[in-house]
């Protein structure tokens, strides 16, 4: 014990990882937590403003509160909703996919698309194929008879954000879910067919199980990502009708940007981040301990 | 029920996977199907059990042709190298759900399934899922399911390789004797030598998609029919040399030539392949005998109270089989002396022309 060397050089291999930390990410965050309890009245002159940004805005009778709640609301309905339909659709993609030969390349590559499509240009796509003058979509829905306006009617404006959605995110569910039933033996499938096993059954007592590990996973990306939303429908519909699909980080842009109401939209800012901290956590440990119930 | 298979061959494109395959299994035996990975043991399992269709051949159930009856109208059960369960169900449901799928009702399947885990010892752990068990439980929640199904046909894959040491030995003697009491036709595939022997019945050698032979396992191991069935049928791995007769010489491999009639008694001129087991390469240090051939020590494997000497000659290894536990160092310089009356003579194709006198006709009056 006494003759343990003692060496600062692995101080020299961290230090590079701790300086871009600070930068990318620590300093950024230290100046959002500045603003959000300062006030400004210009002239870059800031003073203390305590808990005051954070009191109006988790309270839902205030201006800000009002639209942070509405928001938030809204932002949960979306993420429910997206992850509700993705999440089968992309396992029932998955199943559907081919396991052998040259059809599986065709088909992954078709899959993958829409997942290497930059976001702006996803937006765009759709705010072209809902225009109901040229727009595929919209044009062929109110042909056959459909109201269908995603600028003036807030349904139509969130049934494109969440088809965009389905389709922009779906296929990486699917790849997962792939990845997860090619790792099943095939000696479970033949288990299975000797046994007399329906297709149902195959499903719900094999495959499922199995792809509970790579789901936990989707359902947490997914929902990151999701209740994360910004660049799709802020070139869509840029959050309306009205405020019809005004996401939290939409309305944030708006308030830090638009209105340079800093205190505000850094309280936002970080309430914002604890809340899809929190969210994601809860996830994580309800999906494993369900794990470790089972495996224990 | 008797089960056939008549020239049955499978071609996956233009891979030649099962090669013009016949064999018979009757009910209440004991079948063993011996060969190394990849020698199709797995395939002609499938296609026994109606997974798959044969390319060529027929496979009959009692003389009538079932290729193309698909496996759920079949009386099969099957069990795999991996532990395979639903891992969403108890143990208890696992071994019910094949007679779920058949539609038994509630006190026949609790009866049954209360039976198979008696007697693999699963009482306790019925309430448990798959992930819960140990690897052996595991296994022995698959054979329970395959237990209570009382399939006329019952294909065991491998199904102890995944095990540890002990439990194997355990249920490799438990095994045969369960399902022989239900009267099925009970094929076992294995890649080891000696776990056919342990089980016993008729073993069928398999080597690249052919059956090489097929007989009462004893006889095989005593009398392989060709170097095929020889080298599958040996572990660790026969050892081997080519020797070329003329006239009243013969030419060992290392360029010696000796009287032909020691090793090659009566035979005709030509190259003929000996083989023998490490038990019948004698070792020793090397004392100058001018019939022993001289090499160096490639590696020694100490297992149990048996060492496997592998001795490098030039032209092959050889392994040795000393009882004990030898400490033959790498390097060592050793000789390695054989028998002419311990080995097996081969022809150039691979056929057995000699076989060890008394040994073969042992093994002669046991398959009569």
């Amino acid at each position: 014990m006494m003759d343990k060397p003692w060496s600062n050089r692995a101080w020299f291999f961290v230090i590079p990882v701790l300086v871009v930390v600070l930068f990318s990410s620590l300093l950024p965050m230290m100046t959002v937590v500045n603003y959000s309890v300062q006030d400004t009245m210009g002239q870059n002159h800031f003073f203390w403003n305590g808990a005051a940004w954070f009191q109006n805005l988790l309270d839902p009778t205030t201006d800000i509160g009002g639209r942070f709640a509405s928001a938030l609301v809204r932002n949960l309905i979306f993420s429910f909703v997206v992850l509700m339909i993705e999440l089968p659709l992309g396992i029932a993609v998955a199943i559907c996919i081919p396991r052998h030969g040259w059809k599986v390349g065709a088909t992954l590559v078709l899959i993958a698309l829409p997942l290497l499509i930059p976001w702006t240009v996803v937006g765009t796509i759709w705010e072209i194929f809902a225009r109901q003058d040229i727009g595929l979509l919209g044009a062929a829905l109110n042909g056959i008879g459909v109201h269908y306006n995603d600028t003036q009617d807030p349904t139509s404006a969130w049934a494109t954000i969440v088809m965009m959605d389905v389709w922009h995110w779906t296929g990486m569910i699917a790849l997962l879910s792939y990845a997860g039933l090619k790792a099943i033996p095939d000696a479970f499938y033949q288990a299975a067919r000797i046994d007399g096993a329906s297709r149902w059954s195959v499903f719900r007592n094999i495959e499922l199980p199995k792809l509970q590990k790579v789901l936990v996973i989707a359902v947490l990306l997914r929902f990151m990502e999701s209740f994360m939303i910004y660049t799709e429908p802020s070139v869509v519909t840029g959050g309306g009708p009205g405020e019809a699909t005004s996401f939290l980080s939409l309305d944030l842009v708006k308030i830090a940007l638009g209105q340079v109401d800093l205190g505000n939209a850094a309280a936002m800012s970080i309430v914002y981040y604890l809340i899809t901290l929190t969210i994601c956590w809860i996830f994580f440990t309800i999906m494993t301990q369900l794990d470790q119930r089972k495996g224990a | 029920m008797s089960l056939q298979l008549n020239s049955v061959g499978l071609k996956y494109g233009a891979d030649v996977i099962i090669d013009d395959v016949s064999l018979t299994f009757d009910r209440g035996t004991m079948n063993v199907l011996l060969g190394p990975t990849l020698a199709g043991k797995t395939t002609l399992m499938r296609l026994m059990a109606g997974l798959d269709r044969p390319t060529t051949g027929e496979i009959t159930v009692d003389g009538k042709s079932v290729v193309g009856v698909p496996v759920r109208k079949r009386s099969v059960a099957m069990v795999y190298q991996q532990f395979v369960n639903y891992p969403s169900l108890t143990a208890f449901e696992n071994i019910a759900s094949p007679l779920r799928v058949a539609g038994l009702g509630k006190s026949e399947i609790d009866s049954r399934v209360s039976e198979a885990s008696r007697v693999l010892r699963l009482d306790p752990y019925l309430q448990r899922l798959p992930a819960q068990l140990s690897g052996g439980q595991q296994q022995r929640t698959a054979i329970a399911r395959a237990l209570v199904k009382r399939a006329d046909l019952v294909l065991l894959d491998e199904p102890l390789a995944n095990l540890d040491y002990k439990l194997r030995e355990e249920l490799r003697e438990e095994l045969p004797r369960l399902f022989a009491a239900t009267g099925t036709i009970l094929v076992y595939a294995t890649t080891e030598p000696a776990e056919a022997l342990l089980l016993g019945g008729t073993t069928a050698t398999l080597w690249q998609g052919r059956v090489t032979q097929i007989g009462p396992t004893p006889a095989v191991y005593r009398r392989p029919a060709n170097i095929f069935a020889a080298r599958v049928f040996s572990d660790p791995p026969l050892n081997e040399m080519t020797v070329t007769r003329t006239g009243g010489e013969a030419t060992l491999p290392d360029g010696r030539r000796v009287g032909a009639d020691h090793l090659l008694p009566g035979l005709p001129d030509g190259r003929y392949q000996i083989g023998f087991r490490v038990e019948h390469a004698r070792l020793a240090a090397p004392s100058g005998n001018a019939s022993a051939f001289q090499g160096k020590v490639a590696v020694t494997e100490i297992s149990g109270s048996e060492s496997f000497v592998h001795v490098d000659l030039g032209f092959a290894t050889w392994v040795s089989l000393v009882l004990g536990v030898h400490d033959w160092e790498p390097g060592l310089l050793a000789e390695i002396s054989i028998d002419p009356g311990r080995v097996f003579v081969f022809d150039e194709a691979g056929a057995l022309v000699r076989a060890p006198d008394n040994l073969a006709a042992r093994a002669m009056s046991e398959m009569v």
